[in-house]
């Protein structure tokens, strides 16, 4: 436990010395401002539905995959993993750690976002109860995001390969909801099942779904799994 | 405290360590010698757990590298080649970093800090990102980072490769002191380092132990002859064809005005030397036995590795 805190925290240390991550939090608060102020939703329902709508929830993906991508693939490519995995430390708390780290800038940026309710509630009387379930369903998005950019970056010793597999696997998650509304009522459904899309716009109407967050805890679990997995494959290269 | 058992390892089809075993006591300092893509770089990532071996088993300190990492490589200090370090973080953060994973706590990591920012002389720098450092002080904080949970088994690949000849000298003193108490594995392709840091030396070539034994023994294993250096006064011709009657001397040979002697291992013809040059009534100036040296040996072994072939 004290050494996924450790590393944990000095990933989060590194976001916040690097450009890159106030670079990201910038672009992402002016874009997430832009969705808020141009919703229809936010005037009419005073709902954060056209905040967290979705372009807005497509660039959270995006962002995941960004925030994740160096994280294994650059220690990959300076030779640092080399001192990591030599370290009496388990890969478990090596995988743990970074994925600690980048859900700690996530929630920064989510709670920066915070902002926008908080004018909601300033200037209208907005239901407080969707609020709090959408930033709990935004929560865990963020969780199996992160981890699947976690994944891709163990992947690989190059950054941008690895926000590509991020990207590609999570888009892929993503539509899959778009694709079974093709297919035959059953099948279609079942696939559906399996999309991130799926559970999300119930948590935007101040619905708490166990079975999404059973969805969103297990596509965590799987890919941090996978990510272990990989890291300890590479011992055996 | 290092034994390795018929240690083998394939990178895909490519045989990079080919069953090698050896022993490494407490206390000792081990040169690990061979050329580029010899295998050491591989058999230290081994030692140290980076890599999983293909066959064979590897302790360390008395823990299977395998089944009982976490615990060996508590106790292995290791310094990779190429020095691979955050870039992002200052010295003092990311020895901070080191430390706490290896289990220090936080009054001895603050002291330990202190401790090892002595002994690598980075008083300094220690606030300044270590991307702003020049190679040499990044040779340093490797070096500290190594040391920094004073481990009883340092694990040193090539640690004084691109660095100034000062710093060369001091990072060999350095191990030389490390070494009194500790173990010592160093991987090199630097021939004289190896005799002015270590007691015993591993030669490796093509992924296998072609030579083991402590340094002063390895002329001497290497069967063949002994050679004695000269210097007379008196008529070259005449010496070098008396010289050569001396009974056991293979051939003599002159060159910059010194004879070179040579004569069979279990010999030592100085005596008669001597007296041969008394009788014939010229002047000894000198004479040496001369050792073979690690870069005869290394050469030796391992272009006869290459004809053997």
């Amino acid at each position: 436990m004290r050494n996924t805190t450790s590393i944990a925290l000095k990933e989060f240390k590194s976001y916040l010395a690097s450009p890159m991550a106030y670079v990201v939090i910038c672009i992402f608060l002016v874009l997430t401002g832009v969705f808020f102020s141009i919703s229809p939703s936010t005037y009419l329902e005073t709902s954060i539905r056209g905040l967290w709508g979705f372009w807005g929830v497509l660039f959270l993906l995006l962002l995941a995959a960004v925030l994740t991508m160096r994280l294994l693939a650059e220690e990959r490519k300076m030779g640092t993993l080399e001192l990591l995995l030599t370290a009496p430390v388990r890969d478990s708390e090596v995988i743990m750690g970074k994925f600690l780290g980048s859900l700690s800038i996530l929630t920064v940026m989510l709670v920066l976002t915070l902002y926008y309710p908080l004018l909601l509630w300033l200037f209208g009387d907005p239901d407080m109860g969707p609020i709090a379930t959408g930033y709990l369903g935004l929560f865990l998005l963020g969780c199996a995001s992160l981890a699947v950019g976690l994944f891709a970056s163990s992947l690989t010793s190059n950054q941008v390969v690895a926000a590509v597999v991020a990207g590609g696997i999570l888009f892929a998650l993503w539509f899959t909801g778009m694709v079974a509304n093709l297919l035959p009522e059953a099948i279609g459904e079942a696939i559906g099942y399996f999309s991130l899309a799926y559970y999300f716009p119930d948590f935007m109407r101040g619905v708490i779904d166990t079975r999404g967050i059973i969805y969103y805890l297990s596509i965590t679990v799987l890919f941090l799994f996978l990510a272990i997995r990989s890291l300890e494959n590479s011992r055996w290269s | 405290m290092i034994r390795v058992e018929n240690l083998t390892k394939y990178y895909g089809n490519r045989l990079a360590v080919d069953n090698i075993s050896f022993n490494v006591e407490k206390g000792e300092v081990v040169g690990f010698l061979g050329p580029n893509a010899a295998g050491k770089t591989t058999t230290m990532r081994i030692l140290t757990g980076f890599l999983a071996p293909t066959r064979g088993d590897v302790w360390v300190a008395g823990y299977n590298v395998l089944s009982h990492s976490l615990e060996a490589r508590q106790h292995i200090g290791y310094f990779p080649e190429a020095v691979p370090l955050y870039t992002d973080m200052t010295v003092r953060s990311y020895l901070d970093f080191s430390a706490s994973l290896r289990g220090l706590d936080k009054n001895r990591i603050k002291t330990r800090i202190e401790e090892v920012v002595d002994i690598c002389h980075l008083e300094e720098y220690i606030d300044v990102l270590i991307g702003k450092l020049s190679k040499g002080f990044r040779q340093r904080v490797g070096v500290a980072q190594t040391i920094i949970h004073e481990p009883e088994v340092l694990i040193l690949d090539e640690p004084t490769i691109g660095i100034d000849p000062i710093q060369v000298a001091m990072t060999r003193q350095l191990i030389k002191e490390l070494g009194k108490e500790r173990t010592v594995l160093l991987s090199t392709h630097i021939l004289p380092e190896v005799s002015m840091t270590c007691e015993r030396v591993i030669i490796i070539n093509e992924g296998r132990i072609v030579a083991e034994d402590r340094i002063e023994n390895l002329s001497s294993i290497m069967g063949g002859s002994r050679r004695i250096r000269l210097e007379v006064e008196g008529p070259s011709e005449k010496v070098a064809e008396r010289l050569r009657q001396i009974e056991g001397v293979h051939r003599v040979s002159y060159q910059d005005s010194h004879y070179v002697v040579e004569c069979s291992a279990g010999q030592d013809p100085r005596g008669k030397i001597m007296e041969t040059i008394v009788q014939g009534g010229w002047t000894l100036l000198s004479m040496e036995a001369i050792e073979m040296s690690l870069e005869d040996i290394f050469l030796k072994l391992t272009t006869e590795e290459e004809t053997g072939q």
